[in-house]
């Protein structure tokens, strides 16, 4: 039988949520024969090729692209998971939701404190995906299966919650998992 | 500083002794003195009450009639509630904007008007209605909105818009108030003719433990909404270590649709101020205070007055009706636009000068009320209920009502109905009978307690209003053919989310979730999913507040949700391909395009 395919993405995040997955160690081994990975900044594939059982999302959205991947990953992954908190309440990013578009904008590329921008252009390639009016969490977007917390979740809250869903187990994370304080 | 700024704000703290407990009566003269409490006015009272100026400070930002900026010499308050709605409010509301040329929550150029939207002033057997500054105009029309900004431009004085009186006490000199009372119903016992000094010398001639026990033969429960047994609450009290005891009356009456308190005191104060003698006398207490809503302020010239009389009369102050050693005396507290001063424990902080904010319980008020002495805190109809107790024997009082409700109550009905105002009916009477009193056979709902009750649907109009099925501190609103439950529901949620204190998360950002929600339901975005995040997160919130106000504030959502499901199911579609349909990509991306002045490449 075929493998079960897993997606990842990284969306407004930092990375650190997929180092926390790659933080599993030797368990990695294990992950390889247990799944093929299909898009993901782990395999550097970037279109997915097929359906997928389960799609990590890392980070929330604070761009049209990060709308349109986190749609795509909808619409061919069987479960979704918000991984860490940017993807499950927007983190870090979202400090901004408080002010307008236009000012965080010019704070950030015309009058912060450690600025230089002899050009004195707020950068408007068309390349650049246009930003949202304020960061969205995930399941605000769409519909997200589960919701891991953490900045990041620890390895071994990602490996076990993984494993389950992977193995069509109920997604029971012992309390030590999901504490943070 | 302005010297004269200086003089007058030391005065007022002079006048009531640099008391920092008695800073809503300093900020309120302070406000009413110069229009608003400014930065140097809170620094003044500060220094002269010897309180941190936070304190001050917090008292200014957190009451709706305080304010820290210039408001016009006159405010206009317009009530925004549901029922003023359904009146046509907006209408009134549109006149006031054309004629004034400013919005809610704005001041006029020159300084002279302000206009605000404020929930339920008391007045929904008259709405639209609205406060001049303290002076209430009723039954507006957009031709009247018009002719009262006229007026008032020539002579700035709220009280010449008074052209006419009201029946009974509101053309007391003292008062002389357009307000009518509409009593359609008196009953035998709250609004039955009494004797005034009757039920205190009966009192006084049995012991308080006597009396107590007359009020616990009489199965009173308070007339306030939670209906706990009076004469355990007072037992408690009195039995409570305290070298001091307090009677605080709740005069707050801000359950939107609530206006029969507005009532007794107009009519019957007496009896209201002769049921808290009683109970000082039950209790040990020497005080009494009555806290009364800002909104009412109309009354409280008259009501110093009944005081005044009483003292003269020997009801009050010292060897009462010649009893040796049995002293009390009352004094009035005004609010100042805070629905949650009704929750007792706020109402206690309030009165000792500090924000509305609600206590930790326990201990209870009984135990540790106002100051951190034992005191009592009952409803303005739960004091009448005293007096006539008292008056004519708890059997008397017994006779009424049902098995766990004993006696009458006062219910104010308004909405669609024929006949709006105050009935007095024997606890035990069915919905059904009540909604024909009031000519609302017809109404295809009725919200019965208020927002914090239920929205009751025509299949349960044969339930019984009494504590055990409905309860109710006795708000009635009912509702026509046409009306839609899920705006009620939505104006009501907008109202707790306005008038919660903020301490807890689950009521501060909970019921702002829950209205997002319902609006996105009500729009037609919402999935059937949505209908079970309404009752887990409403559930959460009633579980995880601290006061009352959270604890009730889910149930308009709560309440349609069980009595008018059918309402939501209609409107809600499952989301099969699960992007959803409440987030709107090109709202969200607005605010970039016009900054970049580029359009998406992905979201056409
Ligand atoms: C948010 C909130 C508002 C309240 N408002 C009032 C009020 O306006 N008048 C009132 O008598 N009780 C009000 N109550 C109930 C009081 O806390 C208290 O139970 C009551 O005054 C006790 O008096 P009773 O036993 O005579 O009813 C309110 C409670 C809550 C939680
Ligand atoms: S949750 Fe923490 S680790 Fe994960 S993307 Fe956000 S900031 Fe980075
Ligand atoms: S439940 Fe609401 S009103 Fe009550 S204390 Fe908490 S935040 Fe304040
Ligand atoms: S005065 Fe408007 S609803 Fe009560």
């Amino acid at each position: 039988m075929a493998k079960p395919k897993v997606a990842t993405t990284s969306l407004a995040g930092c990375f650190g949520c997929h180092m926390s997955l790659l933080d599993i160690d030797d368990r990695i081994l294990k992950l390889v024969e247990l799944v093929d990975f299909d898009k993901s900044p782990i395999d550097d594939i970037k279109k997915f090729t097929g359906r997928c059982a389960v799609g990590l999302i890392e980070g929330g959205c604070c761009n049209e692209e990060n709308v349109h991947v986190l749609q795509d990953f909808r619409k061919h992954c069987d479960i979704l998971v918000s991984v860490g908190d940017c993807a499950t309440m927007g983190g870090i990013p979202a400090m901004r939701n408080t002010i307008p578009l236009a000012e965080c904008l010019e704070e950030a590329y015309l009058n912060g404190p450690t600025v230089h921008n002899p050009s004195g252009r707020i950068p408007n390639d068309p390349e650049i995906p246009l930003l949202l009016d304020k960061v969205y969490p995930c399941h605000e977007v769409v519909k997200i299966d589960y919701h891991l917390p953490g900045c990041p979740p620890p390895a071994d809250t990602i490996w076990q919650a993984l494993t389950a869903l992977l193995n069509n187990n109920p997604l029971d994370l012992p309390y030590e998992l999901i504490k943070y304080d | 500083m302005s010297q004269s700024l200086q003089d007058t704000v030391q005065q007022i703290c002079r006048d009531h002794q640099n008391d920092r407990g008695r800073l809503m009566d300093i900020v309120t003269g302070v406000q009413a003195k110069f229009g608003y409490v400014n930065q140097q006015a809170i620094d003044l009272i500060a220094k002269s009450v010897n309180a941190p100026r936070v304190d001050v400070e917090s008292v200014v930002s957190f009451y709706a009639f305080f304010s820290p900026t210039p408001k016009g010499k006159v405010t206009i308050r317009l009530c925004n509630d549901i029922i003023d709605r359904m009146h046509g409010s907006a209408r009134s509301a549109q006149a006031f904007f054309d004629d004034l040329g400013i919005g809610f929550g704005e001041t006029t150029a020159d300084g002279m008007i302000s206009l605000e939207s404020v929930p339920c002033i008391g007045l929904s057997d008259q709405a639209p209605a609205a406060l001049i500054n303290d002076v209430p105009v009723t039954c507006l029309t957009s031709d009247s909105a018009h002719d009262i900004v006229a007026e008032l431009k020539t002579h700035m004085d709220p009280q010449k818009l008074v052209k006419s009186f009201g029946d009974g006490k509101n053309s007391d000199p003292l008062i002389r108030s357009m307000v009518r009372n509409n009593i359609r119903q008196p009953g035998p016992i709250i609004f039955s003719p009494c004797v005034r000094g009757e039920a205190i010398k009966k009192a006084l001639s049995i012991s308080p433990a006597e009396v107590i026990r007359a009020i616990k033969t009489a199965r009173l429960r308070g007339r306030g909404g939670a209906g706990f047994p009076t004469g355990i609450k007072w037992e408690f009290c009195r039995a409570a270590e305290g070298d001091r005891k307090y009677v605080l009356c709740n005069a707050d009456e801000g359950e939107p649709g609530t206006f029969k308190d507005r009532v007794l005191l107009t009519e019957r104060a007496d009896r209201v101020f002769a049921g808290m003698t009683i109970a000082g006398y039950a209790l040990g207490a020497e005080e009494g205070i009555l806290y009364l809503r800002g909104e009412y302020a109309y009354l409280r010239t008259y009501l110093e007055d009944v005081l005044t009389k009483r003292r003269g009369d020997g009801l009050l102050g010292k060897d009462i009706l010649g009893k040796k050693g049995f002293n009390f005396d009352i004094r009035i507290q005004m609010g100042a636009g805070a629905y949650i001063c009704g929750e007792e424990t706020s109402l206690i902080s309030s009165c000792e000068g500090l924000r509305g904010d609600p206590k930790n319980r326990p201990p209870f008020p009984a135990q540790k009320g106002y100051l951190g002495y034992p005191s009592v805190v009952n409803n303005v109809e739960t004091f009448c209920c005293v007096t006539k107790i008292l008056e004519l024997g708890p059997a008397s009082f017994n006779e009424h009502g049902s098995a766990g409700s004993s006696g009458t109550k006062l219910l104010s009905i308004a909405g669609d109905c024929t006949t709006p105002g105050v009935f007095e009916v024997d606890f035990g009477i069915t919905l059904g009978e009540v909604l024909k009193l009031a000519g609302a056979e017809n109404a295809i709902a009725v919200q019965v307690g208020g927002p914090s009750g239920q929205l009751v649907s025509p299949k349960d109009y044969g339930r019984k209003i009494c504590f055990d099925d409905l309860a109710t501190g006795g708000s009635i609103m009912t509702f026509g053919p046409g009306r839609d439950v899920l705006k009620i529901a939505q104006c009501f949620m907008e109202f707790f989310i306005e008038e919660s204190c903020g301490y807890c998360t689950p009521c501060r950002v909970g019921n702002v979730l829950l209205k997002e929600r319902l609006e996105q339901i009500a729009a037609g975005r919402g999935q059937p999913s949505d209908l079970d995040y309404l009752q887990d997160l409403g559930e959460t919130i009633k579980t995880t507040s601290r006061c009352g106000l959270g604890q009730t504030s889910p149930n308009p959502i709560l309440s349609t949700l069980k009595n008018f499901r059918e309402v939501y199911e209609k409107l809600v579609r499952p989301c099969e391909d699960g992007l959803l349909p409440t987030f709107d990509i090109h709202a969200a991306i607005g605010q970039a395009k016009r900054i970049t002045g580029r359009e998406s490449v992905v979201f056409k």
